[in-house]
């Protein structure tokens, strides 16, 4: 399926494959990095972002599709919402139905609250259910957290805060033993060892995957056992607005049933929002690897409660996202293609790099590489870099592109691309929110106690850029974290009478800096929809 | 020219360009998808589709966001399919012959059809997986139907009325708890950092001073 001049390239690839095979690319150094990172990684190009008008974080950059839906009005304004009418009233209000929803649901549960899930699709339509290469834990003899904590800090840009990232490494093995408890199929090997691999930026082995089924395999568990538990989950059903109560406590959330848009009450004793990344944002018009959901409501939510942004300027590429076909353009190619052993090539069938670099570096280096270097392969929707995948059968032996990572195998042999003999073009996609809302240690919000937030919703467990790994973890640690701590905040807090007065001030502090938008925010469901007229 | 093809949601007749997905084909006509649409790339199951090709007789199966369209394409979404999930407690049930019975005991009406291995999105072979899950051979049913995303496919031909991708979850979680050989080394650890065997170092790494980390992050040791 390949273009006749792809297939020239590849015949460059090619005859270098056995010349490259022999030699590891060099890794870059520390200065080296921030160079190519300030000259080529999408964070650095000031078109691309807008500064906040007001709020928390007044004056600080952001993405300018986010930006915008910070300056844009609530849905509600105006409309005249009966809060004394409450359609579900509970302990516990989980907003988001992917990894940390379900894991904080499950902890909650455990801990005898009344919980639920609301969640704008279905339970488990999340980026976790596409979570491909795997969860990092230092679990082996020659690891140890405080190892995971150096590689993760480091790659992190040493911006992470200490006692988040403390408690994502130290919490990592209790993570996994947890979801294996719950029947989640690691690789193992004969004697149960886990078979683990690098990632970028890995200074030990400590990737744990469930072949290139990761995330679903643990999301499809996690559903089961919130399913198992009984516990209510209202699908298709969206939190549009927080809400509070006279003492400036979360008291729950107004919903919109997206099907019949209307409106419901929720009342809460304690609120966590984890309504995961932005990628359908589109930042810098990237494609993106992420969920059909992926919409930074909870983002929206939370600020326009009052409670602050850590980080929302330092977004993720994914360095291997699929540039060709176009069916598939943006979809995410597995950084453990490179785990086991696949290079970048160039056009010219050059590794121009170590394909182990961290994600912001490769990316960085991949958009170098088919830019000003201009040794990209061209595409119908732009270009992009080799990635030698029959190097992995050369490695591993024939059949270990089926075994460990057999989506990958499949999304190509769609549209009759055989990895296993062929290298595949890759280019980078909008992956991950490094940033997002500020927790405390205990995951609550620092202006309102009783609001927690988990998973990619949280800014400041990775820092600037998190390692391939972290995030399948992050949910898990933070998710189940923050259901105990709700759960146990529920039974010391009474909440008074409901309000929606944070969503008229934030309206009127818009107005008054002289911020005046047509639109309305949550953006809740990307616009796809062409209409002819 | 773009090259353009007819195809057919719910009946209706639209021209679509040639390159396109059903799931953007849908988004081209001009719907506004909510149901029926998830990952986009393959990996939630939300987009089963239904749909023949104009002339032949073949009922087909896949994923919107999978599947280009063709000239002549039949389309219906299956947004929604009333699967029938058993409910039980992890921790009580065993991996016994017994258990399976208990829970899914319609796969044994299984008439040997193949229809849902037809069906598959993932070409799996789903009849085989349940043939092993009758046996309580829940290791070899959990292996088979590892890359099940759940779209349902084979549950809408079954004439057994068999919720295929239920019977695999369970399998799998019976293998991944009980049958899968535990992990000594992850045991050792959660019980080391309980004990509080690192709270000591990770206290100090936390309290280094900036260009010490650097160095020693700069210049740590990469396992090969």
């Amino acid at each position: 399926m390949f273009t006749a001049d792809m297939l020239e390239s590849i015949k460059k690839v090619e005859a270098t494959r056995a010349q490259r095979m022999k030699t590891e690319p060099r890794r870059m150094a520390a200065e080296e990095k921030d160079t190519l990172l300030k000259a080529y990684h999408p964070d650095y190009r000031t078109k691309g972002f807008t500064e906040i008008g007001i709020g928390p974080n007044k004056g600080e950059k952001v993405p300018t599709e986010l930006g915008q839906l910070l300056h844009s009005n609530s849905r509600l304004l105006g409309k005249d919402i009966d809060l004394g009418k409450v359609d579900y009233d509970v302990d516990v209000l989980v907003i988001g139905g992917g990894g940390a929803g379900a894991s904080a649901a499950i902890e909650a549960h455990e801990a005898g609250a009344d919980v639920m899930i609301v969640t704008k699709l279905r339970i488990g339509d999340a980026n976790t259910m596409m979570a491909e290469g795997g969860i990092q834990a230092a679990d082996k003899e020659n690891d140890s957290p405080v190892q995971h904590y150096l590689d993760a800090f480091g790659g992190g840009h040493f911006a992470a805060k200490p006692e988040l990232l403390r408690k994502l490494v130290m919490e990592a093995p209790d993570a996994i033993q947890w979801l294996n408890q719950l029947g989640v199929m690691f690789d193992k090997d004969e004697e149960g060892n886990m078979v683990t691999t690098h990632g970028g930026g890995t200074s030990r082995k400590r990737m744990h995957a469930c072949k290139d089924y990761s995330g679903a395999e643990i999301m499809r568990t996690l559903r089961d056992e919130v399913i198992n538990r009984e516990i209510p989950v209202a699908e298709f059903t969206s939190a549009v607005e927080l809400l509070k109560d006279e003492h400036g406590q979360a008291a729950g959330a107004v919903l919109l049933n997206m099907e019949t848009d209307d409106y419901l009450v929720a009342r809460a004793r304690t609120v966590i929002i984890a309504t995961g990344g932005a990628g359908r944002l589109h930042y810098q018009d990237f494609p993106t690897s992420n969920h059909y959901g992926a919409t930074a409501d909870g983002l929206i939510l939370g600020y326009r409660a009052g409670t602050p942004l850590l980080y929302q300027d330092t977004i993720q590429y994914h360095p291997t996202g699929v540039a060709y076909p176009s069916q598939i353009f943006g979809a995410l190619v597995t950084e453990k293609v490179r785990s086991l052993g696949a290079m970048l090539v160039n056009a010219d069938g050059e590794a121009f790099m170590h394909p182990l670099e961290t994600r912001d570096v490769a990316a960085a280096s991949i958009i170098r590489e088919c830019s000003d270097r201009k040794k990209g392969v061209d595409t119908p929707l732009g270009s992009g870099v080799w990635l030698d995948t029959p190097m992995i059968e050369m490695l591993g032996g024939k059949g270990t592109i089926e075994k460990r990572i057999p989506a990958m195998l499949r999304m190509y042999m769609n549209y009759e691309i055989d990895m296993r003999k062929q290298p595949i073009l890759i280019y980078p996609t909008l992956h991950y929110q490094n940033g997002g809302l500020e927790i405390e240690e205990d995951g609550s919000t620092k202006e309102i106690s009783n609001l927690l937030v988990a998973g990619e919703a949280v800014g400041g467990i990775h820092g600037k850029n998190r390692l391939m790994g972290n995030s399948l973890l992050d949910i898990i640690v933070f998710g189940r974290n923050a259901g105990k701590a709700a759960a146990a905040k529920a039974k010391e807090t009474k909440i008074g009478t409901l309000n929606l007065n944070h969503v008229v001030e934030y309206a009127d502090e818009l107005k008054a800096a002289g911020i005046n938008s047509e639109d309305v925010s949550p953006l809740l469901l990307p616009n796809y929809t062409r209409h002819e007229r | 020219m773009q090259e353009m093809v007819d195809v057919y949601f719910y009946g209706k007749k639209y021209s679509v360009p040639a390159e396109l997905t059903i799931m953007t084909a849908m988004e081209y006509v001009g719907y506004t998808l909510k149901r029926g649409c998830g990952c986009r790339h393959g990996f939630c199951g939300a987009c089963a589709t239904i749909y023949r090709i104009k002339g032949k007789n073949e009922l087909m199966t896949g994923l919107a966001c999978q599947t280009q369209v063709v000239e002549g394409m039949y389309i219906a979404s299956i947004p929604f399919f009333p699967s029938d999930k058993r409910t039980y407690d992890i921790e009580q049930i065993k991996p016994t012959e017994q258990i399976m019975m208990e829970l899914y005991p319609e796969i044994y009406s299984c008439i040997g059809c193949n229809a849902c291995t037809n069906a598959c999105s993932q070409d799996l072979d789903v009849m085989q997986y349940i043939a092993y899950a009758q046996r309580g051979e829940y290791e070899k049913c959990a292996e088979e139907s590892f890359d099940c995303i759940g779209c349902g496919c084979c549950m809408t031909r079954c004439p057994a009325g068999i919720t295929h991708p239920m019977v695999g979850l369970l399998a799998r979680r019976l293998t991944g708890k009980y049958i899968a050989p535990e992990t000594e080394h992850l045991k050792k650890r959660v019980e080391e950092v309980r004990n509080g065997a690192y709270d000591e170092l990770i206290e100090q790494i936390m309290c280094k001073p900036m260009t010490e980390i650097k160095e020693l992050y700069n210049t740590r040791e990469i396992e090969k």
